[in-house]
């Protein structure tokens, strides 16, 4: 059945996948991006085709309408301005105050917008690839957002692009806090953003486990980052709480949580880092006493 | 040896894995993202040579892994393991015949995730599964087998028009016709 050449190839098929699952972590990360570099014209080609049909929808747009839409964003920019001067003014504030009172001072974070180039096309992994790399600073564990709400973080990078591990993915946990509830000294509860193992068709929704037993979540109430862990900021948004179950024999609470991002069309997000570019190490935006 | 059909081959596993991530879009109707690459593999089995199908399993797996959270070379070897049990029975096969395509199809598209999970496992990674899985799977399986007939039906009309055959001589013989001498 099998002649000499054919074992040679087979043996040498199965030793070389072998290898590459005893590689280190790093290297078969780099191995990875290197072959993905064969898609890099084909996400161009589809690039540009995104971007020839857009321009051909601008141009079909009648002046009229972009002229009343130029008006609209206008103003919406100058009250933006308004309030940016303000909350330059309280962070201005709260810096000093920090000062005042000993403790350490906020990183400020900087936005990169980026372009989601490709979804994961295996089924048992949320993950997308974005057109940022490191030639733009991003580095891995970047948390990465969209207007609405926290995405996930960066966990691989190229050059020109990088792996983006979303909420809803086994592999990502996030510290999260639900404030006033009113149930603990501080009025604010804390758990752990897990995926929705459970239910892995439900894309838009993640599971909050370890709240307390005797937790007085509600429905409606809005899931933040804990800003514990050290990847992720404090404050970020990340869902409203859906419905909650006792679990453990009554000893803890879950909840599932409906995320503010939707997951299913996400086509731009934006990448967080320090202003500085640093590593993220320790809890950027989270008070902690020296 | 035709060098041009293996690259062909190749070409289309490119295309494939890129069209699964570029455009998951469908995704949310299905609920669910199908494989290309598993009927790709029974058109290869069936139709090429075993450097095929070796080397597709090979390039093939590397590709979507790269692409995916997958632990880089997971998906090799059940794409390996498909193209050799149907390579090494095709001669039992009939492998024309719409039918058998479509349940060849099918087998490959319900294996190779099973297979591929089993490695991810194996390996001590923890995928995202649950009972959604299973419709996910049925999802994967019926699609892939109802595309690979239609794959067949691409490669064959791709192979007529850029593959060389040999034109059919016009002449005026007909065995039927001969005149027979001698002793009978």
């Amino acid at each position: 059945m099998f002649k000499r050449p054919h074992y040679i190839a087979l043996v040498a098929v199965i030793l070389l996948v072998l290898i590459l699952f005893r590689l280190p972590a790093e290297t078969v990360s780099r191995f990875k991006l290197a072959v993905g570099g064969f898609f890099l014209p084909l996400f161009g080609l589809a690039g540009s085709t995104q971007q020839l049909v857009a321009k051909t929808g601008n141009a079909i747009v009648p002046r009229g309408d972009l002229v009343r839409q130029n008006e609209v964003l206008r103003r919406e920019n100058q009250q933006l301005k308004i309030l940016a001067q303000q909350s330059q003014e309280a962070s201005r504030e709260n810096a000093q105050l920090r000062q005042l009172i000993g403790w350490q001072k906020t990183v400020p974070w900087k936005l990169k917008l980026a372009h989601v180039i490709a979804h994961d096309p295996a089924n048992w992994w949320r993950t997308v690839q974005i057109d940022a790399g490191t030639r733009d600073g991003v580095q891995v564990n970047f948390p990465v957002l969209t207007v609405e709400g926290l995405v996930g973080r960066v966990s691989s990078v190229s050059s020109t692009r990088s792996q983006v591990i979303l909420l809803g993915d086994a592999q990502l946990r996030v510290g999260a806090v639900i404030s006033d509830t009113g149930t603990s000294a501080h009025g604010r509860e804390t758990g752990v953003v897990t995926a929705n193992a459970s239910a892995p068709l439900e894309n838009n929704m993640v599971t909050l486990s370890y709240l307390s037993g005797t937790s007085s979540v509600k429905p409606g109430q809005t899931v933040t980052t804990s800003g514990e862990g050290g990847v992720f900021p404090r404050g970020i948004p990340i869902g409203k709480i859906f419905d909650l179950r006792k679990v453990d024999y009554g000893l803890s609470t879950e909840a599932r949580v409906a995320l503010f991002a939707s997951m299913n069309s996400i086509e731009e997000v934006w990448v967080m880092f320090p202003e500085n570019n640093a590593a993220v190490s320790g809890t950027p935006s989270s008070a902690i006493k020296k | 040896m035709n060098w041009l059909n293996p690259i062909l081959i190749l070409l289309a596993a490119l295309l494939a894995v890129f069209f699964e991530s570029a455009f998951a879009g469908y995704s949310n109707l299905l609920l669910a993202k199908v494989d290309l690459l598993p009927m790709l593999m029974v058109y290869a089995a069936l139709t090429h040579g075993l450097f095929t199908v070796v080397t597709l399993a090979f390039a093939g797996g590397l590709l979507f892994d790269s692409l995916s959270a997958n632990p880089f070379g997971a998906s090799v070897l059940p794409l390996l393991v498909i193209g050799l049990f149907i390579y090494y029975n095709r001669g039992l096969l009939l492998r024309q015949n719409t039918n058998a395509q479509f349940f060849f199809g099918l087998f490959a598209s319900a294996a190779a995730p099973l297979m591929t999970l089993l490695v991810i496992l194996a390996l001590g990674e923890s995928p995202l599964l649950g009972w959604g899985s299973i419709w996910q799977w049925i999802a994967m399986t019926v699609v892939g087998g109802m595309l690979t007939p239609m794959c067949f039906r691409f490669f064959d009309r791709v192979k007529r028009s850029l593959n060389y055959e040999p034109v059919a001589e016009q002449n005026s013989f007909h065995p039927d016709r001969e005149i027979k001498r001698g002793r009978y």
